[in-house]
């Protein structure tokens, strides 16, 4: 997926939402190619099992590099519907191609309304560039 | 703290080298400048080069100081022969740790002796008020016992160069045989090379990695310059500028004690395991009386070392348990890039501190197994020859 066509959470996590064919909304999530540079030397990921239900603004997970342990944060409201394992065991590659291969959960969105407080690419990047 | 940090003579350096830089202890640091697992790794298998100029350097002279250090610090230093180096604590009246510190002892070029003690830059205030409330003037000027002292911090910058090939890296630079100089020990040196403009400085076989290496002292006007020529000069042996990310996990592996998690004013000497750092007959200081009575009792809690499975590191304030009883806490931890398996140091009581112990630690509300082992986790292997 393109950066540029991606929202962001002001917590470095991406987002992108499609509607299945169901009509329901499902949000892919990744961490930014910025915040992944910012963490570096990763070590550990805890996605959360399928069938989760998570909170915008709340934490679904955890990332932990050799210097510290972060917090993911749910961009939206909803359930997980899939965790991608194959990132928790590659964590190496993770970093390489965090908006494809990296994304780190799907969420079915049950409250779209979360989705206006998520920033575009330019000023998500503005907030990249103030944070150095 | 000040309110903007501290900058060292390499701050632009690091910040053109793409250094992440955070406030460590007041001083604007290099985390990383790409990897810490990278910089750890050359720091192991070459020569890590880590700007410490943060470090604070005290210097006594006079024919007082040797008493006054005597009377200061929880281990014997007046016998200190030349360019021998020592580790001591600096402990309040009741026994709490202020600081833990390395005292050597000098000739300058006129043969005229001082000592430098070596403080955590975190604790340099409180060290330096300590200092002064206990040398009060009438006695710092005390006919034939005047002490004359001085925070050379700002003025002297400081290099760690540790690593297998330090010897290689820093001899062309000096003018002593460091492949003779034993561990523990320093000299005041004439630097060789143009870039540091005929002046002198301190160099000693100490550091806080688990390497051989060294620790050097250089004028803060040269500090770039020899730089330049350290980094340089390290390139074709695979040595390389190292951050304070490294510097951790080093030290951590290295089972070597940190001031703010492992050492605090809360923790006694007995308990940190450094009883070997307290001389407790001959010179009083502050704290020995307490010292005195604190040796008499069973120790309330003891410092281990952890390994943990998976690959969750336990970090400073977890609790660790003996099945759901707490029985401790962790004071620091990472993920070990030597022995790649988590690692971590903490206190526990005495009861759950034997090597094999199997334990738990609380990692963010989820339980994992750890097991107490013997400290240091990393131990060099060390040459054959002689040192």
């Amino acid at each position: 997926m393109s950066p540029e066509e991606l929202l962001y959470a002001k917590t470095h996590e991406w987002v992108h939402v499609e509607t299945d064919a169901a009509g329901a909304k499902i949000a892919t999530v990744g961490l930014s190619a910025f915040a992944m540079e910012a963490l570096t030397d990763l070590v550990y990921l805890d996605l959360p099992p399928v069938g989760r239900e998570v909170k915008a603004e709340e934490p679904f997970g955890e990332i932990e590099s050799v210097k510290a342990v972060s917090d993911l944060y749910s961009p939206v409201d909803g359930e997980v519907v899939a965790a991608n394992a194959a990132a928790a065991d590659d964590l190496e590659h993770l970093a390489d191609d965090p908006y494809d291969a990296g994304w780190l959960v799907k969420i079915k969105v049950t409250d779209e309304s979360g989705l206006a407080k998520l920033l575009d690419h330019a000023a998500y990047r503005k907030q990249c560039e103030e944070e150095g | 703290m000040a309110d903007t940090p501290a900058r060292t003579p390499l701050y632009d350096w690091h910040v053109a080298h793409g250094a992440r830089m955070v406030d460590f202890a007041g001083w604007a640091m290099p985390v990383q400048y790409a990897s810490i697992v990278e910089e750890h790794n050359a720091t192991r298998e070459a020569a890590g080069l880590t700007d410490i100029s943060h470090m604070g350097r005290l210097r006594f002279e006079g024919p007082g100081a040797a008493v006054f250090l005597a009377e200061t610090l929880t281990r014997r230093v007046a016998d200190l022969g030349l360019g021998q180096i020592r580790y001591s604590l600096v402990t309040d009246e009741h026994g709490g740790i202020l600081d833990d510190v390395l005292v050597g002892y000098y000739h300058n070029d006129y043969g005229q002796p001082f000592y430098v003690m070596v403080v955590n830059a975190g604790n340099r205030e409180k060290i330096v008020g300590w200092i002064g409330a206990h040398l009060p003037p009438e006695r710092a000027g005390r006919p034939r016992h005047e002490v004359v002292w001085s925070d050379l911090t700002p003025l002297w910058a400081m290099f760690a160069i540790q690593g297998p090939r330090s010897v290689e890296l820093l001899q062309p630079l000096v003018d002593v045989d460091l492949a003779e100089m034993r561990y523990y020990k320093g000299a005041q040196v004439r630097l060789l090379h143009p870039a540091a403009r005929r002046q002198g400085g301190i160099i000693s076989r100490t550091g806080y990695t688990g390497e051989d290496g060294f620790e050097l002292s250089i004028g803060a006007d040269v500090a770039h310059d020899l730089w330049d020529v350290l980094i340089e000069l390290g390139k074709p042996l695979g040595a390389r500028a190292t951050g304070i990310g490294c510097r951790d996990t080093l030290r951590l592996e290295a089972g070597m004690p940190l001031y703010g998690h492992e050492l605090t004013e809360q923790i006694n000497p007995f308990e940190a395991g450094l009883g070997f750092a307290c001389h407790l007959v001959g010179y009083d200081f502050p704290g020995r009386d307490a010292l005195l009575a604190i040796e008499k009792e069973p120790l309330g809690r003891t410092r281990i070392g952890l390994e943990l499975t998976g690959r969750r590191a336990a970090r400073q304030g977890a609790t660790i348990l003996v099945g759901d009883r707490p029985v401790g806490e962790v004071t620091s931890g990472t993920f070990s890039p030597t022995l790649q398996r988590p690692i971590a140091m903490g206190y526990v009581h005495p009861e759950a501190s034997a090597p094999g112990t199997e334990l738990v630690v609380d990692i963010r509300g989820r339980p994992h197994t750890a097991r107490v082992v013997e400290l240091p986790f990393y131990r060099r292997k060390k040459k054959g020859t002689k040192k």
